[in-house]
């Protein structure tokens, strides 16, 4: 039964999508603008698509995003997949303290975890680079895909488990036949995760790069502090949608309620 | 040895959970082939004592043995116990289908790719599901008694010898289970397979079982066979969980000279009754007694036959159960006791009792059960 929604809850919503969703949709628009002047609309192009492509700098920031994102994602999936099996586990000492932690890099401000990473690795007289920035992307991401794991780990029966092991199978059969077939969704939307939000962060790693490690987002601020020019639109686009695919892939495959 | 060793046997076993101890030295042991049932109220236990059997908790470091065929078993994991188990979730593999829920035993076993699918269909005939409409479906396109059936058929596919059970009725509908019921006693019977089976349903357990362990508070209470439990129960912890139990208490007198019934014992408020003969009885010592309310007959007063136990009370309710009445009798102390009456018809043939009547409730004194202090 569909009922009518009430007017007035309908321009509310739509107002909030309005402000979420119309400077991107404009700034998108403005990537096909033939002008060069952002005022004014002056026809179709995909001349600033093209200009990308003869920008080897542009380039370069892009694949290097897409390698650190792909790099930091394995293994942030890695470590929270491990993460949540062993807190999904029976309780123990500090399990509760453990988890609380889970949440702590989740909320903590984006400026805070980059200004105290740079510490770290200052101190620890590690030069920045491209090692630093993977590092730094694996350490705000893993607590996401911990916590989508976990999330699919506690809506699963523990008898399944027992279940094959009754049947014959080893503790390493019984995960590798039952556990993780059933936990794939749930891995792969945390891993998606992972990768968008490396893929876009720029505050973390704008404080860790070093030179030559210019990722898309950091190269884009670079760009803009010299002036705004279409081309920037061109290279937030191609942001744009790589980061809203993998979110759209993430949340088909399931497992990102509460995410 | 001489003879085999019980197939199950535990001895003095006890498990703890942090402080709370799970199961309490419980000693037991099953017999090749029997029904053997686990029967207690939620928390006694029985489901811990069924995962130590299988081995999905180890018993503390001090905490007994648990044996299978004579073997020391404690720390051997599952796959290494022969055994079944069917769940009381079923735990069907939701993402594979009921041919290949019920291979999976059989590939991690190593049996030849060719014998499977032969197998998988004779297990699936165990029970009673149609390979051609059934093998390809997945769990959540099945009902709660076909799942049930998969489950089980899943287990019995690998000819265990022990297959444990826990509660695996309790999620379906009366009629359901009363059917299941009577195909798990005869898969059972024909098979051979020793079978170890959870319950809190007393009527269940009574029905299928060879033998029962009553579970109390983490302890084994009482094992014996359905008969035994009802009708000698050893405290008044079984007397009451299993059927319903009057309760009477009394002073033993002297012991008198070896007839049946050689005890006299005095309620506290005079009343005296006679009572078997009991290791438990002392001389002057408190004892308690159990009689169930089919055993109690009501008469007028002073028309109780001779040699019975009398004790006078007034009616205080009737209630109307189908098969039986129970009359409810307020006794001069103020506790009630339920008597259970056939029911002839109360429509042609009503009970002669009313509300208010002054009764006298009688037993035969060989019909008392004398209970251990708890």
């Amino acid at each position: 039964m569909t009922r009518r929604l009430s007017p007035l809850l309908v321009a509310l919503v739509g107002g909030i999508f309005l402000v979420l969703h119309l400077p991107v949709l404009v700034l998108v628009l403005y990537s096909f603008n033939s002008s060069r002047f952002a005022a004014s609309w002056s026809g179709f192009t995909l001349h600033w698509y093209a200009r990308l492509l003869e920008r080897p700098d542009i380039l370069r920031a892009l694949r290097l995003s897409l390698t650190v994102a792909t790099l930091s994602t394995l293994v942030a999936t890695l470590l929270g997949t491990l993460l949540a099996l062993g807190l999904s586990r029976r309780p123990f000492r500090g399990r509760r303290l453990i988890e609380g932690g889970l949440y702590l890099p989740i909320v903590t401000p984006e400026i805070v975890a980059g200004i105290s990473l740079l510490i770290l690795f200052v101190a620890l007289r590690v030069p920045l680079g491209v090692g630093t920035v993977i590092v730094a992307h694996v350490a705000f991401t893993t607590p996401f895909v911990a916590v989508v794991v976990l999330a699919r780990l506690r809506g699963m029966d523990r008898s399944l488990e027992e279940a094959a092991l009754a049947l014959g199978a080893d503790e390493v059969t019984a995960f590798r036949r039952i556990t993780l077939p059933l936990l794939a969704p749930g891995i792969l939307a945390g891993a998606l995760l992972a990768f968008t939000l490396s893929l876009d962060d720029f505050v973390i790693t704008f404080f860790v790069a070093g030179p030559g490690s210019t990722t898309l987002p950091v190269l884009v601020y670079s760009m803009v502090r010299r002036g705004v020019e279409p081309t920037i639109n061109a290279v937030s686009a191609v942001l744009v949608v790589l980061t809203t695919g993998t979110i759209a892939l993430a949340s088909r495959l399931g497992g990102t309620r509460g995410a | 040895m001489t003879e085999t060793p019980p197939i199950v046997e535990f001895r003095r076993v006890s498990k703890s959970f942090g402080d709370s101890r799970a199961v309490d030295r419980v000693s037991f042991s099953v017999r090749r082939g029997e029904f053997f049932s686990l029967l207690g109220p939620s928390g006694c236990g029985k489901t811990t004592t069924l995962r130590l059997l299988a081995g999905f908790e180890t018993p503390d470091p001090d905490g007994g043995e648990v044996r299978i065929d004579g073997e020391v078993v404690n720390v051997r994991r599952p796959y290494e116990r022969r055994i079944g188990m069917v769940f009381q979730s079923y735990a069907l593999f939701p993402h594979l289908s009921v041919e290949r829920n019920i291979a999976f035993g059989l590939e991690e076993h190593r049996v030849p790719r060719t014998e499977i699918p032969g197998r998988v269909e004779r297990a699936l005939g165990l029970v009673r599901l149609a390979p051609a409409t059934f093998a390809r479906r997945r769990p959540h396109q099945l009902s709660g008694g076909q799942r049930q059936r998969v489950a089980l058929a899943r287990a019995l596919v690998l000819d265990p010898a022990i297959l444990l059970l826990d509660e695996p009725l309790g999620a379906l509908d009366l009629q359901l289970r009363k059917e299941m019921q009577l195909e798990l006693k005869t898969l059972n019977r024909e098979l051979g397979m020793t079978f170890v089976y959870v319950t809190h349903d007393q009527e269940e357990a009574l029905a299928m079982s060879d033998r029962i362990a009553v579970m109390s508070a983490a302890r084994v209470a009482q094992v014996g066979t359905p008969a035994d439990i009802y009708e000698n129960p050893r405290t008044e912890f079984v007397a009451g969980f299993i059927g319903e139990a009057n309760l009477f208490d009394g002073q033993a007198g002297k012991r008198g000279s070896g007839e049946a019934t050689p005890w006299t014992v005095t309620a506290a408020d005079g009343a005296r009754f006679g009572v078997p003969d009991h290791p438990g009885i002392q001389e002057g010592a408190g004892v308690r007694i159990a009689v169930r309310p089919e055993w109690l007959d009501l008469f007028e007063p002073g028309a109780v036959p001779a040699g019975e136990n009398a004790l006078p009370g007034t009616v205080r309710d009737i209630v109307y159960l189908g098969e039986t009445m129970h009359v409810v009798v307020t006794m001069s102390d103020g506790r009630l006791v339920r008597v259970a009456l056939r029911n002839e018809g109360q429509l042609l043939n009503p009970l002669r009792w009313r509300r208010g009547d002054t009764v006298v409730v009688a037993w035969r004194p060989e019909d008392c059960q004398v209970l251990d202090p708890e």
